[in-house]
């Protein structure tokens, strides 16, 4: 009898985080009473191994069962009582067990090892140092305590390679397929390569890629924003290149990912390294949810068959490749649980033993049956779309892999390259959602194009899997225990299995629409919406360029330039505007401080008096022309609802003073004065641009005592970010493509201002002539570098305006 | 000798009748023998010499009053106030009839050495003028000569240190106006009587005065009241505004008011736009031509281009009438003027009434006709051109016809905007509406900053426009917009239609079948007297 043979044992645990062994440790805690359980838990970044324990494990709903069979308070009592958690991690040597660790870790009776990094893309060093090291590493340690617990390693069937036929349960170097290479030099070469591409990454060319990239990505959002991000570029390309490497290294040996050929050497490595420890290798195939414990259904983690039926569901993979008679290896993972146990509870093994638990030799799923059930279930229980309309399931052929990988290939390049070419031009708002969509299913093509390369494999693999001696254990059990205890593949009915077990809870987890009609919940912008118009907000802060007004500062000094230029000298103005303004452009989108101090050198030697009351003219003909009516409502509202409000703008503050009874507060740039009246064309501080306004808001809320998590700022571009992150509620307003991207990913609420409908559009920014239209030009000076000269007063007919009035008439100089 | 306006009875041979539709035009064939057609006036012949016709009426006042020279000495405050640029529509060719007058007026001020002249534009609450507009008013001339000295200016009804509180009407009506003409030896008002609506007592009372005092005749109960306020006598409006007048002459202000009169010459009797101004069975063969090719050549233009082509346009208005003096007196002829080009006297009421409405109105000179415009010139100005009774019946059906786009003016009407979005998407109920929302608007900071340094309509403006309709919005029993933007049209409450037929049948759920219809031909202006 299972428990009475494993009454008393200490039981050490390693991965009790994981899927699997979440199970086990429910199972352990459940059935077998007399048990106390050691577990092993590698410390997260801001949670110590106890905290992640109690966090990931004890709250899982795995324990719900058990839970309400003791009561709450006796559950945690028990686990107080016979759980242990120690801090270590598998991925270095020793364990990095302090000294009560090796301790607690020397006193067990049995070492379950089942941590290992299961994604089968991870990068190679780390499948190695986890799969491939992690087994040796315990034995390792063990002998160095001079324990010799039982050691019970959980490895894959899939350390079989890519085969067709039996693949019996024998070790990986009996296998008469297994190429001989050396687990030592394999650790090696891995290091080597992380150590290749960390150096590679870092060349001068190779970081002037990622920062390039980064500033496509974020435009001039400020010095340290495009740090972060270019750093960030540089260890996703590091991660890549070691997936890659895992990848085709496993490859080159005929194991169909890092994840099966890490785990090979590591069954080889442990065999070596094991001393006299006495060594158990229990080997699942594609691990899913339960048959029947603790529940029928419960899974943990969206895992690997999961994401492809959901996928599946969404109509959104076409096609998957496989061999329709291929045997899809499943197994429950309750059944997996209760084989571990058989095998501790069996005791040491003289010689190391090889179970294999799988479905595929005795109770197989064909490919062709699993689709068949998924797709009547899924025709049966459809998702529903975002308008509430059934989604009708694909039909899939069963193409070969390497077409279903060409066509999403194909997919890709076109949406990835019609991106690109969006993103290229100048779009925003509305328009710039398009690249947002077309982005959404680029990403939706990679993701299919991800499954098929990641889990083709699995859906071709035409291996048979042994299981005798998992079948004769089986026979071995006590009746009693082969009811409590059962792990006989022949058990499960697979369209039960697949129709009223696994589906439905993997549907549960995946968060997706199940009930048909419209959207019956208000929208999640009117939600945001609802959050940024919160009374409790305490400040709002506003771009002014493109957020509020559908102008620029180019624009401001071209209308005030010419507003007292004679009509040619108008022309070429503009003709010299306009050939000016691609360098312009590219300046801006490098640094937008350095375009602002370059920008406003013109406005050197201009006069302070004459700009102050041409920009009250502006204000009316380009900046309320150009302005977002609901923008500008939103700032009103704003106020209304008592926060504070915020102008932040790189504008001159002449030409934006006509805005500031609109706000609360203005913060802009201004222009340093000479004693004769006129503008020195220098700033007087750092312009309001990229992460100053993030330094910036930060001393306006800490001046006014605001949280900057309640503050709201309102931008349009991603040269704003640090301004927009720096608050508890970022606003993207008529963003351009790249901050729509990112708006979209990051939940943010987008709105969508426009120019009140019907304003008449002037061709170009400038100023309509000083005095009545359509009269010839009164002004005769010839256009010279100093636009500003000296404004003449004398009116059109060349008298002067300020002739004294006549003592005979009304003061205006009647007659 | 013109002909007078008449009623058409519409039979199987009266062609198509030409519907204005904001910047463009309907040819619409009306159900035989159950409808009629009013039909405006030709122009009447204008004064031979209008310079001469000003300076004798400044010499001969009518009324109580010296004539001008009289009142006219050395060192003595002077200020001229005159029509903003809502008046006349469209706005008329060179030179403006108000730079005629101000000129012989400022003539007369010279030759006296009067030299504390200023010179404003009695605005009210609307947007201020523009350099340009002001130019065209009162010619370069005036404006060169005070405009750089700040001597020429528009009237500012949010200026709390250039308004004068000049006391209260026995109704309670708080009246405050414009400092600076308040406290001048003489207010010269100088007028253009468009409509009958304008002049008198409400050229200052209105024209200079403050919201304060605005909102006491500017407001749902008497604009219900005023059937019709083209009606003087029948005007609550009218009557409140001459109880301010009352007051304002107590306070000692002396007002010289100078009205005018235009005949309704408004599209020419040659040109492009002549065949506006024709009756339909009239139209020669090139009238016939020249109206398709216009038509057709507007229908392939862009909104924004149709909108400048019609806003250019400049009505070859001839004076009628000018007089001098006090201002009841003055106005009693002036309103005699009018009646005697736009009055049409028209046999009993209608079930339907069709009008097609133009491109313009007072408030968007050389702006947007936007929606709530629609109303207000429908509603407000084409339902009250009427003496006696309302041309359509109570419970009948008014059907407009015009675009009614969804654009606003973002710099002339910004609170415009707003109403729309914000205050019509609550209610359309004139009533709930100024309780709920007016007092919000007009005192809104920003509204009254836009107002004052930008060209803007008051904040309060919109609920102005709603109120003028509220009317004739509480008098008929359905209101159906052809040829509109639906969701624009909705908004304010009203039916859309597509074609004029449909909006015909429509008509029938509230008024029956066979009911009568009456078009009215506007413009040029015709103001219907329902016997």
């Amino acid at each position: 009898m299972i428990p009475e043979a494993l009454d008393g044992r200490r039981i050490a645990i390693t991965g009790g985080t994981g899927f699997l062994g979440t199970a086990l440790i429910e199972r352990l805690l459940r059935s077998v009473p007399g048990t106390e359980l050691v577990l092993l838990v590698r410390p997260g970044k801001r949670s110590s191994a106890a905290q992640r324990a109690r966090r990931e494990i004890f709250r899982n709903d795995a324990f719900d069962r058990l839970r309400a069979e003791l009561g709450a308070e006796a559950f945690d009592e028990m686990v107080e009582r016979r759980v242990q958690v120690i801090s270590g991690d598998v991925g270095t040597d020793g364990l990095g067990l302090d000294e009560a660790g090796r301790a607690v870790l020397a006193g067990c009776d049995v070492v379950v090892h089942s941590a290992a990094t299961v994604a089968f893309d991870s990068p190679l060093d780390t499948a190695v140092e986890v799969n491939l090291l992690g087994p040796s590493r315990i034995a390792q340690t063990l002998r160095e305590l001079g324990a010799t617990p039982h050691l019970v390693a959980v490895s894959t069937c899939y350390v079989a390679g890519h085969r067709r036929g039996a693949a019996p349960e024998e070790h990986v170097a009996d296998s008469p397929f297994y190429v001989d290479v050396d687990w030592r030099a394999e650790v090696e070469a891995a290091r080597r390569a992380r150590r290749d591409a960390e150096a590679e990454s870092r060349r001068p060319e190779a970081l002037a890629r990622f920062r390039a990239e980064a500033r496509r990505e974020l435009g001039a959002a400020g010095t340290p924003a495009l740090a972060a991000k270019t750093e960030q570029r540089r260890e996703a390309w590091v991660r890549e290149r070691m997936v890659e490497a895992g990848r085709a290294r496993a490859a080159s040996l005929g194991w169909p990912d890092a994840y099966a050929y890490t785990k090979a050497l590591g069954e080889r490595a442990l065999l070596e390294q094991r001393g006299d420890i006495p060594v158990s290798i229990v080997r699942p195939s594609i691990i899913e949810s339960a048959w029947a414990e603790p529940r029928p259904g419960w899974i943990r983690g969206f895992r690997m068959a999961e994401p492809i039926i959901i996928s599946y569901a969404r109509g959104l993979l076409k096609e998957f490749p496989g061999v329709p008679e291929g045997t899809v290896d499943v197994i429950p993972v309750d059944l997996v649980v209760a084989a571990i146990i058989a095998v501790a509870a069996e005791g040491p093994p003289a010689e190391p033993a090889v179970t294999q638990v799988a479905s595929g030799s005795v109770n197989p799923l064909r490919y062709r049956q699993l689709v068949d059930l998924v797709r009547e279930w899924f025709t049966e229980h459809p998702l529903y779309d975002s308008d509430g309309q059934p989604i009708v399931v694909p039909d899939w052929s069963f193409p070969g892999r390497g077409r279903v990988q060409r066509q999403l290939e194909r997919a890709r390049s076109t949406l990835a390259r019609a991106e690109a070419l969006l993103q290229s031009l100048p779009l925003r708002g509305r328009q710039a959602e398009w690249s947002a969509r077309l982005e959404e299913r680029r990403e939706e093509a990679e993701r299919a194009l991800g499954y098929v390369e990641l889990y083709g494999a699995y859906a071709e693999c035409e291996a048979i899997y042994g299981v005798d001696n998992l079948l004769a254990r089986h026979e071995r059990l006590d009746p009693a225990d082969r009811d409590r205890f059962c792990f006989d593949p022949r058990v499960v009915d697979w369209p039960t299995y697949v129709h009223d077990i696994h589906l439905p809870s993997v549907v549960e987890h995946a968060r997706v629409r199940t009930t048909p009609g419209g959207r019956t919940v208000e929208s999640r912008a009117t939600r945001l919406r609802r959050q940024v118009l919160s009374p409790d907000r305490h400040f709002a802060a506003f771009d002014l360029e493109n957020t509020l007004i559908a102008s620029n500062v180019v624009a401001a000094y071209s209308w005030l330039a010419t507003r007292r230029l004679p009509r040619e000298d108008r022309l070429r103005h503009v003709v010299r505007t306009l050939a000016e303004a691609p360098s312009l452009l590219a300046l801006d989108r490098r640094d937008r401080s350095d375009f602002l101090r370059h920008f406003y050198r013109r406005y050197d030697k201009a006069p302070v008096e004459q700009l102050e009351a041409d920009a009250r003219e502006m204000f009316s003909h380009l900046l309320l022309a150009k302005a977002f009516p609901a923008a500008i409502r939103r700032v009103r509202e704003h106020r209304r609802l008592g926060h504070r409000t915020l102008l932040i703008t790189g504008a001159l503050d002449f030409a934006i003073a006509p805005l500031r009874p609109l706000f609360d507060d203005v913060v802009c740039a201004r222009l340093d004065t000479r004693p004769d009246g006129t503008y020195r064309g220098e700033l007087t501080d750092v312009p309001p641009t990229g992460e100053a306004r993030a330094t910036l808001l930060a001393e306006y809320a800490e001046a006014h005592g605001f949280d900057l998590a309640e503050g709201v700022a309102y931008a349009d571009s991603t040269s704003d970010l640090p301004m927009l992150e720096a608050v508890g509620f970022p606003v993207a307003v008529n963003p351009e493509t790249r901050l729509s991207a990112l708006a979209r990913k990051r939940g943010w609420l987008v709105e969508h201002f426009d120019k009140a409908p019907g304003v008449p559009e002037p061709l170009l920014p400038i100023g309509p002539p000083w005095g009545a239209g359509g009269r010839p030009s009164w002004l005769t000076r010839l256009l010279t570098a100093d636009v500003w000269g000296g404004g003449d007063r004398r009116g059109r007919d060349g008298r002067d305006r300020d002739r004294p009035a006549l003592a005979s008439g009304p003061r205006g100089g009647w007659r | 000798m013109p002909r007078p306006g008449f009623v058409l009875d519409v039979d199987r041979s009266t062609p198509p009748i030409l519907f204005h539709h904001g910047e463009g035009f309907r040819l619409e064939k009306l159900p035989p023998d159950r409808s009629r057609v009013v039909y405006p006036a030709e122009p009447l012949e204008p004064l031979e010499d209008p310079e001469g016709a000003i300076r004798h009426a400044l010499e001969n006042p009518v009324g109580d009053s010296p004539p001008l020279r009289a009142l006219l000495r050395p060192g003595m405050k002077l200020t001229i106030a005159f029509d903003d640029v809502s008046l006349p529509l469209p706005p008329m060719r060179r030179p403006d009839v108000r730079q005629r007058v101000i000129e012989a007026v400022l003539d007369l001020a010279a030759e006296a050495g009067v030299d504390d002249v200023h010179i404003i534009a009695a605005l009210a609450l609307h947007r201020r003028m523009t350099e340009a507009e002001l130019r065209h008013a009162v010619g370069d001339r005036v404006y060169d000569a005070f405009a750089p000295h700040g001597l020429l200016y528009n009237h500012d009804a949010e200026d709390p240190d250039n308004l004068a509180f000049l006391g209260t009407t026995p109704h309670g009506e708080e009246v405050e106006i414009n400092k600076r003409a308040a406290e001048s030896d003489l207010l010269v008002y100088v007028n253009i009587n468009l409509v009958s609506m304008d002049g008198g007592h409400k050229s200052t009372a209105t024209g200079l005065a403050s919201y304060r005092s605005l909102r006491h005749h500017h407001n749902v109960r008497t604009m219900r009241h005023s059937t019709s306020f083209m009606d003087r006598h029948s005007s609550e409006l009218h009557s409140s505004n001459w109880r301010m007048g009352k007051v304002i002459r107590d306070a000692g202000v002396k007002i010289f008011q100078i009205e005018t009169t235009l005949n309704n010459d408004t599209f020419g009797a040659t040109g492009p736009l002549s065949v506006l101004q024709k009756r339909e069975w009239e139209w020669t063969a090139r009238d016939r031509a020249a109206f398709l090719a216009m038509k057709a050549g507007l229908d392939r233009l862009p909104l924004p281009a149709r909108r400048r082509i019609f806003h250019s346009w400049r009505a070859p208005y001839g004076l009628t009438s000018v007089q001098a003096g006090e201002v009841e007196a003055v106005h009693e002829i002036t309103t005699e003027n009018v009646y005697r080009q736009q009055l049409v006297e028209v046999e009993g009421q209608t079930d339907i009434l069709t009008m097609g409405l133009p491109y313009i109105c007072p408030y968007n000179v050389n702006s947007i006709m936007n929606p709530i415009l629609v109303m207000c010139l429908g509603l407000g100005y084409f339902f009250n051109m009427y003496r006696g009774r309302p041309l359509v019946r109570e419970g009948g059906v008014v059907i407009m016809s015009h675009p009614t786009t969804w654009e606003f003016h973002p710099v002339h009407h910004p609170s415009y905007i707003d109403f729309f979005e914000q205050v019509l998407a609550e209610t359309t109920d004139p009533v709930e509406i100024e309780a709920r929302y007016e007092k919000q608007f007009a005192e809104d900071e920003w509204y009254r900053h836009l107002y004052r340094t930008s060209y803007a309509y008051h904040g309060v403006h919109p609920f102005y426009m709603w109120y003028w309709g509220c009317h004739g919005l509480a008098h008929a029993g359905k209101v159906i917009v052809v040829g509109g933007d639906r969701r624009a049209v909705r908004r304010l409450g009203f039916t859309p239609a597509s074609t004029l037929q449909d909006a015909l049948e429509m008509a029938e759920d509230v008024v029956g079948r066979d009911a009568t219809i009456t078009h009215l031909h506007n413009p040029p202006l015709v103001m219907a007297d329902v016997k």
